[in-house]
């Protein structure tokens, strides 16, 4: 009785004990959080050497483009403690410096030596500049991207196609210098037959629910000479966002919508345009730089039968494009700051960002993207070069949040369900976003 | 056998625990009983409900925890009330709860009537008929979004075939004049099942003797439906419109996945604004001003309605 009651408590005791050390082996894991798409995979690849060179066991919590905002927004305004680390969109960063949500960097930065100035400058405005233009930075440059085209380079150089198109339009079949370009060679596509199967003109953003149609009407508007505000006087909207050239850009977009995409595109965004690109579907196909790689590996639509360019000009000349991306910031609210900073420091050094880039991420970090084999070392690597070197983003005020809703609704109005014109959907837009800076006080 | 489980309950129970009940009334042994429920249903009902009622007049939101909340009386009410975009709303759920449920009673009423003639292999054509109601609406919701697709899609293929219409220009979630009904055919499939449960067991209910009775009067069968049967059967369908125009007054998942309130705002019902408002745009003041008034919109309605009901069932 006694011996089993001694093996008993023996085995009692041992349970316990491999309990509580695995727990202690647990307790200093990571949690990342970040959008479930292909460079979330590269960068779970990518952290294993992490792991292997701190013993910091790394585990991720990926959630889908659609619910991304959403469900990470609500985790950091309830001070969820489920990410330790975050790599959170562009236009969060005004609103979680305010709030607190992200842990302010400055200091760690001086102390470990990272310097801002070793990353693409547009980047650190974009991800981890709050205020705009200040050095106060809750974030380190993670993903460059930005919003590019790729085009069906092998459809584009069948002769009879362009000589149809010379015939046409007057000028070689190639990747568009201008937008008007681009419509035509939309046009040219557009119901087309080839290979036996009916083809579409282009791709573009009209997606609804989160960000869709911001992001492709203004990859078009920026190049058409819009602008956010008065550069003299903040918050001052009236003529820039709703200027004549604005009206002609969002008329153009709307053209291309109704003239060139495939039927029932009202709602897509980057997966559909995956999926449309992928199938044979379109000539063309505007997307964030992120979707390269793999279109790239692709059997059916990659290797030597895709190309890249540059969002094209627009009428006067102006050469803008939709800064996409995100910097990976620390969570306030988490009990593991000091390995997830650690994390951060590993993340900036310039080999793990090169294999960054090797795996199918998007460095930031000036040394990896201005080496000099940076430009040949993928097919698409000059034209993201190219497009990071034009870039603006959207509002990364702490109320984006409703400006990206009244403009996704005013856009969706008229581009989608040709309700009123365009000078109405801008005026609209021009009283909701005066609104919401009213309503925060800034006006 | 009862009062031998009943002492032995008793004789089981902790000498110090009989000692504090002994001295309970019934009442007081009721209130202890229901308490938990009530406390949970205070929890989890009525303290949002009040907690809804006063943030509905602040400028709280709910992604600013620091910012100071200010007291704005009823100034998200006025703003709601004169927002031109929240009365389209209103009209577009009103356009959709009127077509729903009038296709919804009429196809299930016309079923159920169908149903209730017995004839051979009745008991597998309801229980076919029943499936739609028994899927999950985010399952219905998305493999109608494929049966509507303009290229793959069955539902155009379908139409085409009929119509000659090439399938690629049927399309229903990208037309603005179809992307509403392309709802109602939805929920019009998937609820009109349960229309026809309840109709059913209202014209099961008709006693048996009074149609004796009407044929003894010669009384035709059209006679016989418009004095007895739709008479008898409409406290069962004035319930069945109550139930479903509550839930279609409140309409979301369906919606969310077939067009999400698209194209451009063609479909999105006074839910869709709600969410957008409250989980979007993350004016958590405004939006529970906006939910009170749905809240009061409702209930008011489904008051008035309920005592009509009320008198259709004393006549």
């Amino acid at each position: 009785m006694k011996s089993s009651f001694k093996l008993a408590l023996g085995l009692a005791s041992a349970i316990t004990a491999s309990t509580a050390l695995s727990n202690a082996a647990h307790a200093e894991d990571l949690t990342l959080c970040w959008a479930a798409w292909d460079p979330a995979n590269a960068l779970v690849e990518l952290s294993k050497d992490f792991t292997k060179e701190t013993g910091i066991g790394m585990k991720f919590e990926f959630v889908p483009w659609t619910n991304y905002a959403d469900r990470f927004l609500n985790e950091l305004n309830s001070h969820g403690k489920l990410c330790d680390l975050i790599i959170g969109d562009s236009q969060w960063i005004g609103g979680a410096a305010e709030n607190g949500h992200y842990v302010k960097l400055n200091d760690f930065f001086d102390k470990e030596k990272i310097s801002m100035d070793d990353f693409v400058p547009a980047t650190v405005v974009g991800y981890s500049e709050w205020p705009k233009n200040t050095p106060n930075y809750w974030a380190l440059p993670a993903m460059g991207d930005v919003v590019g085209w790729t085009y069906r380079k092998d459809w584009f150089s069948k002769p009879e196609l362009q000589k149809e198109f010379k015939e046409k339009y007057g000028w070689d079949l190639g990747p568009p210098a201008t937008f008007d370009q681009l419509k035509q060679i939309a046009e040219f596509f557009q119901k087309r037959q080839i290979d036996g199967k009916t083809v579409y003109g282009a791709s573009i953003y009209t997606e609804r629910g989160s960000e869709g149609i911001t992001m492709g009407a203004m990859d078009v508007l920026y190049s058409y000479g819009f602008q956010y505000e008065n550069p003299k006087k903040p918050y001052d909207m009236e003529s820039f966002v709703n200027s004549d050239k604005s009206v002609k850009g969002l008329e153009f977009y709307k053209a291309l919508y109704d003239c060139c995409t495939p039927p029932g595109a009202s709602n897509s965004y980057m997966g559909e345009g995956i999926d449309a690109f992928k199938s044979g579907q379109v000539a063309m196909h505007m997307n964030f730089a992120f979707t390269w790689p793999g279109l790239q590996k692709d059997e059916n639509v990659g290797g030597d039968k895709i190309g890249y360019f540059v969002n094209p000009k627009g009428p006067g000349g102006d050469q803008f494009a939709q800064l996409g991306g995100q910097g990976i910031s620390v969570v306030s609210y988490s009990d593991k700051q000091e390995s997830a900073l650690k994390y951060i420091k590993w993340f900036a050094n310039k080999d793990v960002q090169a294999k960054w880039w090797s795996l199918g991420g998007y460095s930031c970090l000036n040394a990896v993207v201005k080496d000099p084999k940076f430009p040949a070392s993928q097919p698409y690597a000059q034209t993201f070069l190219d497009s990071m070197a034009i870039v603006k983003d959207f509002w990364a005020e702490p109320s984006y949040a409703p400006l990206l809703q009244a403009s996704q609704k005013r856009f969706h109005d008229y581009v989608v369900a040709g309700q009123g014109s365009a000078k109405d959907a801008l005026d609209g837009l021009v009283k909701d976003w005066t609104q919401v800076f009213q309503d925060d006080g800034k006006m | 056998m009862l009062n031998r489980t009943a002492e032995n309950v008793a004789r089981a129970t902790p000498e110090p625990l009989a000692r504090k009940v002994r001295g309970i009334s019934d009442k007081g042994l009721a209130w202890l009983f229901i308490s938990p429920t009530i406390l949970l249903l205070l929890a989890i009902n009525i303290f949002p409900l009040f907690w809804a009622i006063y943030l509905s007049f602040t400028n709280y939101r709910a992604n600013r925890p620091n910012e100071m909340v200010k007291n704005l009386g009823f100034a998200n009410y006025q703003r709601i009330l004169g927002d031109q975009d929240i009365w389209i709303a209103m009209q577009t759920t009103a356009h959709f709860v009127f077509w729903t449920i009038l296709l919804q009673t009429l196809i299930g009423f016309t079923l159920a009537w169908l149903i209730d003639r017995k004839f051979r292999g009745h008991a597998f054509w309801t229980t076919l008929i029943l499936v739609p109601m028994m899927l999950s609406p985010a399952v219905v919701g998305n493999f109608w979004r494929f049966l509507y697709e303009p290229q793959i899609g069955l539902f155009a293929y379908a139409i085409s075939f009929v119509s000659g219409i090439p399938p690629a220009n049927i399309q229903m979630l990208s037309n603005v004049s179809l992307a509403p009904w392309s709802i109602i055919i939805v929920d019009t499939w998937m609820w009109t099942p349960y229309v026809m449960l309840i109709c059913l067991a209202g014209l099961r209910s008709i006693p048996e003797y009074i149609y004796e009775a009407a044929e003894v009067d010669r009384a035709s069968n059209w006679r016989q439906f418009w004095s007895i049967t739709l008479p008898m059967a409409l406290p069962f369908i004035m319930l069945a419109v109550l139930f479903r125009g509550i839930e279609n007054f409140k309409m979301f998942d369906m919606v969310n996945l077939l067009t999400g309130g698209g194209p451009g705002s063609t479909t999105e019902v006074a839910s869709i604004t709600l969410k957008r408002q409250a989980f979007e745009s993350w004016r958590t003041g405004y939006s529970s001003a906006f939910a009170i008034i749905l809240f009061v919109a409702v209930f008011g309605l489904a008051n008035i309605y309920v005592k009509a009901l009320n008198k259709v069932k004393q006549r």
